[in-house]
């Protein structure tokens, strides 16, 4: 296992590798020096490496989902930059995909319908659609559901309606804000594993938002570890797992060290946060 | 049928039986109810003869422009309303109220505005009816999950295409409640000011049979009413619960 303070990550890595970065991006809601004024986030660097799963894990109200908002153009920084494929971040770039945690599917339309609506809002011919939306609806295991409303699912496999429905566009980049939050422990394990199935499929580069540190061990290639409010990222960690892992790898001794590691690192910033509220 | 559904049968069953009897022995007296049965033969009556097809036309035709207006126009206000909090707060509270006002009470006005005819009818009708498509259109718009606006943006989607394609259909199940009780609301304003207001329509021919002393008439006309609005409200219901069934979660 090893532990790399994130400058040093961003100094060793080729220019090119840079998939999305943000270099000092701050978010602060309110007007400043206003008694309701907050700084939820930053500053924040971090440099996504082309093709790789990237876990942020951190206190509660840390700033995580600010920062997804951000990588996903829904909103701006404050202060600093943010970047995907070289370009400025300016409203959601082309090439972002983003599964929330709560049911994002849109309940007027089937399973197939869901997967297809982004596809066809784009103009891509029928035929095509079909193509994708079966080989999604399929990936997913949803295949025998391609024709049921989400009202008539799992909370899981509606999760899995509005991943497929990500998976069509063929995303570069996509973002994760604690898509699993909602689900219990085994359907996540195995959510887990699709998601990783996924990341391989698809050779995006993955940025999952998570409270769960077993996740983020179990899942990524790095995992940044945020403070609590203003979060920052007080640690970046390399696992070390081979591409092809699954939830399997929960009983390798190494998880164990991983998620101590994490636990270690966050349970101060916990306590501050808990104190705090 | 479910379960529920038989036993609503029987209950309205039992009732129009136990009707039937009570007239048939005379514990109500003909010339104040007459038999279910009796009304059923009359209401035939007057379909197969034709004489009341003007009536039935007029109404239905008021109540069908109501319900328009009503929708159309409460979608629309409701709509400016839920986009502007600051007017929101001020007017809420008047629509909390409304319907403790009662609308007939102005029918004079509608009179001196449109004189007496379908036009005044459906004025009523549409002030009864208007607050309550209002009231679910701000409880629609209210209800769209955040995330569904979040996942527009990310679809890149502009404000009208994130209007019709997300935000309609989102809050679709609640407007139709507001569509079907405006549905109902305009039936009651137009039949109940037909009563004052006309000299054709299905009030009038209500009334007129019973200034009259029509007693046979009076109740066939009474029996279509009801029949009409119950399978309207059938037809509405049918839809507002599939609606409403891609809701649960």
């Amino acid at each position: 296992m090893t532990v790399v303070a994130l400058a040093e990550v961003a100094s060793v890595m080729p220019a090119d590798d840079h998939h999305a970065r943000l270099a000092g991006v701050t978010r602060v809601f309110g007007r400043p020096g206003s008694p309701n004024c907050v700084h939820a986030l930053g500053p924040i660097d971090l440099d996504l490496r082309r093709g790789e799963f990237f876990s942020v894990v951190g206190p509660s109200g840390c700033g995580k989902s600010t920062l997804l908002d951000v990588l996903a153009g829904l909103a701006k920084p404050t202060e600093g930059t943010a970047e995907f494929e070289g370009r400025p971040i300016d409203g959601v770039p082309a090439g972002v995909g983003v599964v929330f945690q709560e049911d994002a599917s849109f309940p007027w339309l089937t399973v197939a319908d869901n997967v297809a609506f982004g596809l066809r809002r784009a103009g891509v011919d029928a035929a095509e659609v079909t193509r994708r939306v079966d080989y999604a609806v399929g990936f997913m295991g949803l295949k025998a559901f391609a024709g049921a409303y989400p009202a008539q699912l799992s909370g899981g496999m509606r999760q899995r309606v509005c991943i497929a429905r990500t998976l069509v566009m063929q995303p570069r980049l996509i973002l994760l804000d604690e898509p699993f939050g909602a689900l219990d422990q085994q359907t996540r394990l195995l959510m887990g594993d699709e998601l990783l199935r996924l990341w391989r499929e698809t050779s995006a580069t993955v940025l999952l938002i998570t409270h769960a540190l077993d996740e983020a061990a179990m899942l990524s290639d790095r995992v940044g570890v945020m403070s609590a409010r203003p979060g920052v990222f007080i640690d970046v960690l390399e696992t070390g797992w081979d591409v092809d892992r699954d939830s399997r790898i929960v009983s390798h001794p190494r998880f164990g060290d991983l998620t101590g590691h994490l636990w270690e690192k966050l349970r101060a910033e916990s306590l501050k946060h808990m104190r705090e509220n | 049928m479910t379960r529920e559904g038989w036993i609503r049968l029987l209950v309205i069953a039992a009732a129009v039986g136990a009707l039937e009897i009570a007239c048939r022995t005379g514990w109500i007296p003909m010339t104040v109810v007459l038999p279910p049965s009796a009304m059923a033969t009359s209401l035939w009556d007057i379909l197969v003869s034709g004489t009341h097809w003007n009536d039935i036309l007029v109404s239905l035709r008021s109540v069908v422009a109501a319900a328009v207006i009503a929708v159309v126009l409460g979608f629309l206000v409701g709509a400016v309303i839920h986009a502007a909090p600051v007017v929101r707060g001020a007017v809420e509270p008047l629509l909390a109220s409304y319907y403790a006002v009662p609308t007939f009470m102005f029918y004079p006005v509608f009179i001196i505005l449109f004189g007496v005819g379908p036009g005044a009818i459906i004025a009523i009708a549409v002030l009864l009816a208007i607050v309550s498509m209002i009231s679910a259109t701000l409880v629609g718009l209210d209800r769209i999950p955040t995330v569904l606006g979040k996942t527009a943006r990310i679809m890149r989607l502009g404000p009208v295409e994130r209007a019709l394609e997300i935000s309609l259909p989102a809050a679709m199940p609640y407007l139709f409640t507001g569509i079907k009780l405006s549905v109902a609301y305009a039936f009651i304003g137009v039949i109940a000011s037909e009563f004052i207001l006309s000299g054709a329509g299905m009030g009038y021919a209500i009334a007129y049979a019973y200034n009259n002393f029509n007693n046979r008439e009076m109740y066939g006309l009474m029996l279509l009413i009801v029949l009409v609005v119950t399978v309207v409200n059938t037809a509405l219901d049918t839809v507002d619960r599939r609606l409403q069934a891609r809701l649960r979660r």
